[in-house]
């Protein structure tokens, strides 16, 4: 006589951890209950599909700073603080000093300017992907695009021209913000391959900040603050240097 | 330092484990990040010749429920973040976004046995071990996910977490 079949049986059946012999009790079971093998069958799929969706992951490069955990611990301290300020100063040195990637920026920022990223990295990645409507009004109707958001947002605002970074205007949009309305403008390059900018009031006024760098999803954003505005840009599609040679090139736009 | 080798090694796993388990890209690498911290710094504590990887499975999970406690009241800023679908594979980024939300709507404690199970592939004795529970909660949680998870990706109606009526 067998033992009866259990539901742990049955969820090690799933998951092919039974030895041969209850195996086959188990088979000859379900044979008999079809509803029982259609919801193992389930199981089964189940599973497979979230390997699927997860197992990319795998392939992926780990990013800087996951890997850089590892590496400030290999170094004795001493060293590694040398490393760290020959970083630093590499980086004042070039002028930019937007963050040392494997760092936690958050503490020297204001706290509520990562805000402004993770918005500009949603609303990218709302917008973007639009076929249709990326945008409320085009670029055709560029003044009127620029006077109706400039109104909206309390503002005289700009659209930096960026065709010499490949990019023309595809248009713009209203969002909501924290603190009142945002606009979004949305640029593309020939191929395809989209940017958006993202500006919204500061109320606090007069402030300047460097260039941040985020990453949200797949979204890269470059922030800053410059007197009575933030300004996001993010994309999905360019690289982190890239997305900072336009960063750089929208700021130069921008100055009056 | 061998074991230093083979923890970097297994981080690829652990950013899988945990993109699952929290849902988006930013915050599993943020539960990455503070699990190799916390790894590092207690490495020390690790006994050779025991498993790596249930050790380390360990340290993300305590990792990971004492961010829940401690963010459970103040995060307010956890909007959906709509995943850019990557090279055009629009069918797949709908079924990793409908999984993304059915694993997210398992209890805590299933999910991670699920997971642990299904992407780790560990043995309901790893599991037990990773965990510190019984492998008989460990057999009974994995049965309930399973259950729950195909009838919540098969859109059947889920018996609802009970309404409250709020006057």
């Amino acid at each position: 006589m067998t033992t009866p079949i259990t539901e742990a049986d049955l969820q090690a059946y799933t998951d092919g951890r039974l030895d041969a012999e209850r195996r086959v009790a188990v088979e000859a079971w379900l044979a008999e209950h079809p509803d029982e093998l259609e919801r193992i069958a389930a199981y089964r799929r189940l599973a497979h599909e979230v390997r699927a969706a997860y197992d990319s992951m795998l392939d992926e490069p780990v990013p800087d700073r996951l890997m850089s955990v590892g590496r400030r611990r290999f170094m004795p301290a001493g060293i590694a603080a040398i490393v760290a300020w020959i970083a630093l100063g590499a980086a004042i040195g070039a002028g930019t000093t937007w963050q040392l990637r494997g760092q936690r920026p958050l503490a020297q920022v204001p706290a509520d300017s990562t805000l402004i990223a993770r918005r500009a990295a949603v609303a990218h990645a709302t917008y973007s992907p639009e076929v249709r409507h990326p945008v409320e009004v085009s670029a055709d109707q560029e003044q009127h695009l620029v006077a109706w958001l400039s109104k909206r947002l309390g503002v005289q605002l700009r659209v930096p021209v960026l065709d010499e970074a490949g990019l023309s205007l595809v248009g713009g949009r209203l969002l909501p913000g924290e603190s009142g309305p945002v606009a979004q403008f949305m640029y593309q390059s020939q191929n395809g391959r989209r940017l958006t900018l993202y500006v919204r009031t500061e109320a606090s006024g007069n402030r300047e900040t460097a260039f941040r760098y985020a990453r949200e999803n797949n979204v890269g954003v470059f922030y800053w603050i410059d007197r009575d505005c933030g300004y996001a840009i993010a994309s999905g599609d360019l690289g982190k240097d890239e997305l900072l040679r336009v960063a750089n090139l929208v700021y130069k736009k921008l100055e009056p | 330092m061998d074991e230093a080798k083979r923890l970097v090694d297994l981080i690829p796993r652990l950013r899988r484990y945990a993109r699952a388990l929290v849902g988006d890209r930013a915050s599993a690498d943020d539960l990455v990040q503070d699990t190799l911290e916390r790894a590092w710094s207690k490495l020390h504590l690790y006994r050779r010749g025991t498993d790596l990887r249930a050790w380390l499975f360990t340290v993300m999970h305590n990792v990971h429920v004492n961010r829940v406690r401690a963010t459970r009241s103040t995060d307010v800023l956890q909007e959906e973040m709509p995943e850019l679908a990557q090279n055009g594979s629009q069918a797949d980024a709908l079924l990793v976004r409908d999984l993304d939300r059915a694993i997210g709507q398992l209890p805590a404690d299933q999910r991670a046995v699920l997971l642990l199970v299904t992407l780790e592939e560990m043995s309901y004795e790893e599991v037990a071990r990773t965990l510190g529970i019984p492998i008989g909660t460990v057999m009974s949680r994995l049965s309930r996910a399973r259950e729950k998870l195909r009838a919540l990706m098969s859109g059947q109606a889920v018996p609802p977490a009970k309404l409250k009526v709020v006057k």
